[in-house]
């Protein structure tokens, strides 16, 4: 077993996607906050709006695993054992939470934007 | 142009870029494990020591990336005349029509440390006494410690008949020659994949990087051929140099059940001497004598020695089975060779049981790098290369195995329960697409 460490990770990673990486970093950093920021101005999870970015997020899922079987020239069908269900779990999961997160956060500043702050209107 | 500055050749912001992001954590991780050690972290040392390195592939360039880093005032100069970097595991890829002609081609330049010398000739002769290199245009190097990363010598001019320049046509192929080569025998296998007939395999009886290379090939043609409906029109033959198709036993006992599987043709203990290229046939030497064998496409890997400015110097195994092809004698341990301790040797040329991989690369430049910044701060290293190499066995589009060994034939899976080494996998294919190339460029610039 040989072990790794971040520092090898970032490196990989860095090689991978060049400076494209920090511009991905980026844009989820800014999701999250996004995310975040309206959960705060609103001080609750409107659950229509979460519902509606879940859905986004199924697709977005698929949609991960219809371009990782782009990029490898290879599809789900070719799962060979527990590890790639795994790994299709994975992408699956990845793309459906990043999605969820970016098209709620996305929806919420549109509502903000539209000064539909739900909940401290309501006060 | 600042060396280490230089992004990736390829990804903008388009989908590929952010699917991978996501999708290729876990794989990255499986990547980086299996064939990576992580850096150690060391103080530098203080030296003024004069550090020369034959050959600026992907040895050479690891070597001095960590000398680099590890070393402070000395002076590593590199020797080489190759401009162009090629990644030459994707050799295979391009010639399955799977990856496009440049993929593997980048330049030499671009993993030139900032801290290393490089001196674009190449070496015309190594002399350890003298302590020195000469250069093709006369000029002598002096070193205080050679590292020989020399690479490979392809002897097509040992099978009688062969044509390099005519790779492509007429059903030859010869996917180790170069991209160009590797394009070139694409076109050719497409080519039978359309038509059928008999496809021919082999793989040389000398030492040779990749061992793995000559089984995926057999098995990419074979699965592009049941994508096309006309696996039924072709007999897939394979030709192996000796009484077993890897070397080790219990992979061999796992390809020789995939090729059963497969319906392939297998023929053992059959050396390839030469080639018909107008008759088309393989003249193979075998225990019951010389055997010629027609194909329709036939994919030619050709002997392997070390690089002629290597075999003609003091360097090589003096005895025994390595010395005829002219690899560098060293310990398989510490790369250090045994008559010249301030030599050692990293890479395809050196003289050591398996491991002319890039998995190996990765292996065993720290363990010489370690060994020589010991020597030069006076103290000792205990690093030691156990012939640790790694190789994603594709057994088809989609799927590979990824079989790790060392030096005593043992499987040493990074990932025990979780990838399984014997088991045709999808995460194996995707580490192999994706993963492995950013892992072998960080390799290169001494970051993994």
């Amino acid at each position: 077993m040989q072990g790794f460490d971040l520092a090898v990770f970032l490196a990989v990673f860095l090689e991978m996607m060049g400076t494209i990486l920090w511009v991905l970093v980026a844009l989820a950093v800014v999701g999250l906050a996004g995310f975040l920021a309206v959960v705060w101005c609103e001080r609750t999870v409107v659950s229509r709006r979460l519902l509606r970015a879940e859905v986004i997020g199924v697709i977005g899922g698929f949609a991960a695993l219809a371009l990782m079987a782009y990029v490898t020239v290879s599809g789900f069908t070719d799962a060979g054992g527990p590890v790639d269900w795994l790994l299709i779990g994975i992408i699956w999961g990845m793309g459906l939470v990043g999605t969820t997160i970016l098209a709620y956060a996305a929806m919420g500043l549109w509502d903000m934007a539209r000064g539909r702050c739900v909940a401290r209107r309501a006060r | 142009m600042d060396p280490r500055d230089t992004s990736p050749g390829g990804p903008g912001l388009d989908r590929r870029a952010l699917l991978k992001l996501g999708a290729a954590a876990p794989v990255v991780a499986a990547a980086t494990a299996s064939g990576v050690r992580p850096a150690r972290a060391a103080r530098r040392v203080e030296t003024r020591a004069r550090i020369v390195i034959v050959g600026a592939g992907a040895a050479g360039l690891a070597t001095a990336s960590r000398l680099a880093e590890r070393l402070d005032g000395a002076t590593i100069t590199l020797v080489d005349a190759r401009k162009r970097h090629l990644y030459q595991p994707g050799f295979t890829l391009v010639a399955a029509g799977l990856k496009p002609r440049d993929y593997p081609i980048s330049s030499t330049s671009k993993y030139v440390h900032r801290g290393v010398d490089w001196i674009e000739e190449a070496a015309a002769e190594i002399d350890p006494d003298a302590g020195k290199v000469v250069t093709a245009s006369g000029r002598e190097v002096a070193y205080d410690y050679l590292v020989v990363a020399a690479g490979i010598h392809l002897d097509y001019a040992a099978l009688d008949g062969m044509e390099v320049e005519r790779i492509g046509r007429d059903g030859l192929g010869s996917h180790y020659h170069g991209p160009e080569a590797a394009y070139a025998t694409w076109q050719a296998m497409s080519r039978f994949v359309d038509e059928g007939g008999t496809g021919l395999f082999l793989r040389p009886a000398t030492e040779m990087k990749c061992a793995g290379a000559p089984l995926k090939y057999t098995f990419l043609t074979d699965d592009r051929m049941r994508q096309r409906g006309t696996r039924g029109k072709a007999n897939i033959v394979y030709a192996a140099h000796s009484a077993s198709l890897f070397s080790v036993p219990i992979v061999h006992e796992k390809v020789r059940m995939l090729f059963d599987d497969r319906g392939f043709d297998v023929r053992y203990n059959h050396v390839m001497t030469g080639i018909d290229l107008v008759k088309k046939e393989v003249v193979f030497d075998t225990p019951d004598g010389p055997q010629a064998v027609g194909y329709d496409f036939v994919n030619v890997i050709p002997p392997m020695r070390a690089a002629p400015v290597v075999r003609n110097s003091p360097l090589p195994w003096q005895s025994g089975k390595w010395a005829r092809d002219g690899w560098v004698e060293a310990d398989k341990h510490t790369l250090r060779h045994p008559r010249y301790p301030n030599v050692f040797a990293v890479g395809d040329v050196a003289g050591v049981p398996k491991g002319k991989t890039a998995a190996s690369v990765k292996w065993q430049v720290p363990v010489a790098v370690d060994h020589i910044v010991a020597d030069i701060a006076g103290t000792t290293s205990d690093a030691a290369y156990d012939g640790y190499t790694s190789c994603p066995l594709i057994t088809q589009m989609g799927r590979a195995m990824l079989i790790e060994f060392d030096y005593n034939n043992n499987l040493t899976p990074s990932f025990p329960g979780v990838v399984a080494p014997l088991e045709e996998l999808w995460i194996t294919w995707v580490m192999k697409t994706i993963a492995l190339k950013p892992t072998y460029i960080a390799m290169l610039r001494g970051d993994a």
